[in-house]
């Protein structure tokens, strides 16, 4: 379709990161991934089971910054560290800087015992990094947020819980980074970050330029797949008429 | 002689009374949610000073944090939820006024006052592992298991320490005189673990009810709901809108617009200063009698 936004190659991306799961929890944290995950359940995953970000399973996804329809279950804070302590889960998770190695901040920008900039505090990044599953969403691809190393290690990367011994590896799972310029997965040198494609009208070399540390790439970086007939009709009509997805992504 | 158990009805002051300067307290609720504000704006009212606070933070941290009350702060996170960044906590954190800051995985919270409840020293967990929780908190310890894994090695985990709390502050939706009592709405959050982690405990509710009350009324309230015993309970305050402007559902839902002016008002001392004069000068009456009157404008 020539009327395809960006916004809309990207909520596909997301979706895709779901699609061979099965049956786990998908904890999409923000605006594009909750539109993704949803997507996912729709189509490529119908047994992913997506909650209303709050306390309750949702039989069935509703449209972005909706939370009705039937319940399928409970699932309040402690039973999600239950989930998270269980396995059964994806988590794809913000992420104010990242490094080549995968490592992520949430915390603080600056010295921790006196950051120039204060964010969320670590929430359950540790967790969620060395027990499911985990995948990432930049709505910037900038050299602000990849950097050569993160000012605080909220989110575990594969060299730092390899180091931390095989508690840490027995579960430890990277799966992808989606931006609003790529797609990246961490099937690099000793699991850092690669770039595997780059969304239509982007070029490698902008990603690299908007990279802040030598980036490795796959032996062909392709175009990220444009979303088909169905996921558009999805995106448009059912799960994002109001088009929040433009918010975070401008067209 | 009463058949009945003791009556454990008191003020917002008396809880305050009984507690002390330099005493490490939880504080239930979760981020902007069913927070017990009211005996938080107590605590701003009184001298009670160098605190050790624990909690998965939202404005109950911001308040006592401007108020210069903490000494030492045990958090995961701190958020008002739909504002994603504490103001107070984010200014005393980037001026450095919090002496003492443990920043810890939501689940190692979890964990820490699972093992205060079971007064066991520590339990192991996964998370924090390979993070820098456990750099900035060098304290922290590990362990190893005594029984081989999979591959035939023992893991070494996190080895989460007791958030022992001497006393825990909770806001629920009802209670009986005695303690018991109930939450209504979709999540109860963390408040048994705390008061099973605290030497004393109390909780402010929006109403007090006879106990048969607590589950009959007009729709049954399922026993599931009784979330806390009274053996756990030290005091309870009738507060209603006690955990304004926090939510309390079913009773209220989040005071959206009060909280985008207290986050606005953080931002320079002028401004701040004359949200504490309008809002937070008087007592709790005082206090519901200005967001009435905010909330009529």
């Amino acid at each position: 379709m020539s009327d395809l936004t960006r916004s809309e190659v990207v909520a596909a991306a997301i979706a895709d990161c779901w699609a061979q799961d099965g049956e786990i929890f998908a904890s999409p944290m923000g605006l594009l991934p909750t539109l993704g995950a949803r997507l996912a359940k729709m189509t490529s995953n119908p047994d992913l089971v997506i909650s209303d970000g709050e306390s309750v399973f949702l039989a069935a996804p509703p449209p972005l910054g909706s939370s009705t329809g039937a319940v399928e279950g409970w699932i309040p804070f402690r039973k999600v560290f239950d989930v998270v302590a269980n396995g059964p889960r994806h988590v794809m998770m913000g992420a104010t800087q990242i490094d080549r190695e995968g490592n992520q901040n949430i915390s603080a920008i600056g010295p921790f015992a006196q950051p120039r900039r204060q964010l969320l505090g670590s929430r359950g990044a540790p967790g969620n990094t060395v027990n499911n599953r985990t995948s990432y969403w930049v709505p910037q691809h900038s050299t602000r947020v990849f950097v050569e190393h993160v000012d605080i290690v909220s989110g575990v990367g594969r060299a730092r819980a390899e180091a931390a011994g095989t508690a840490a590896t027995r579960f430890h799972a990277l799966h992808r980074v989606v931006t609003d310029l790529a797609v990246l997965d961490f099937q690099g040198a000793g699991g850092t970050l690669r770039l595997i494609s780059v969304h239509p009208g982007v070029d490698v070399e902008d990603v690299r330029t908007a990279t802040g540390f030598d980036l490795e790439t796959a032996d062909e970086v392709g175009t990220t797949r444009e979303p088909t007939d169905t996921e558009l009709m999805l995106i448009r009509e059912v799960l994002d008429p109001r088009r929040l997805r433009e918010k975070e992504v401008p067209s | 002689m009463s058949m009945r158990p003791r009556d454990k009805r008191m003020s917002l002051e008396d809880v305050v009374g009984r507690l002390e300067s330099g005493m490490t307290i939880g504080i239930g609720g979760w981020g902007s949610r069913r927070k017990p504000m009211a005996l938080v704006r107590a605590i701003l009212r009184s001298d009670l000073t160098d605190l050790t606070i624990v909690s998965w933070g939202g404005p109950d941290v911001g308040l006592l944090a401007r108020a210069g009350k903490i000494r030492k702060l045990v958090y995961a996170f701190v958020s008002l939820d739909s504002i994603p960044l504490e103001p107070h906590f984010q200014a005393a954190r980037q001026n450095g006024t919090i002496p003492e800051v443990v920043e810890l995985d939501e689940g190692m919270f979890q964990t820490g006052l699972r093992a205060a409840a079971q007064r066991l020293p520590f339990l192991p967990t996964r998370a924090g592992l390979g993070s820098d929780v456990l750099a900035n908190n060098p304290w922290l310890r590990t362990i190893e298991s005594p029984y081989e894994g999979p591959d035939g090695m023992p893991e070494t985990l996190v080895a989460m320490p007791a958030l022992e709390l001497d006393a825990a502050l909770l806001h629920l939706n009802r209670a009986d005189m005695h303690g018991n009592a109930t939450y209504l709405g979709p999540d109860p959050y963390f408040d048994d673990l705390f008061a099973m982690a605290a030497d004393k405990t109390y909780v402010s509710v929006e109403q007090v009810l006879d106990t048969a009350g607590l589950t009959a009324g007009p729709s049954p309230v399922p026993v599931q709901r009784l979330l806390l015993s009274r053996m756990l309970v030290d005091g309870v305050v009738q507060a209603p809108a006690g955990a304004h402007f926090t939510s309390c559902t079913p009773d209220y839902e989040r005071d959206e617009r009060f909280q985008r002016a207290y986050a606005q008002a953080a931002k320079d001392d002028a401004a701040w200063a004359a949200f504490e004069a309008r809002f937070l000068a008087g007592d709790e009456a005082a206090y519901q009698a200005a967001v009435k009157e905010f909330g009529d404008e």
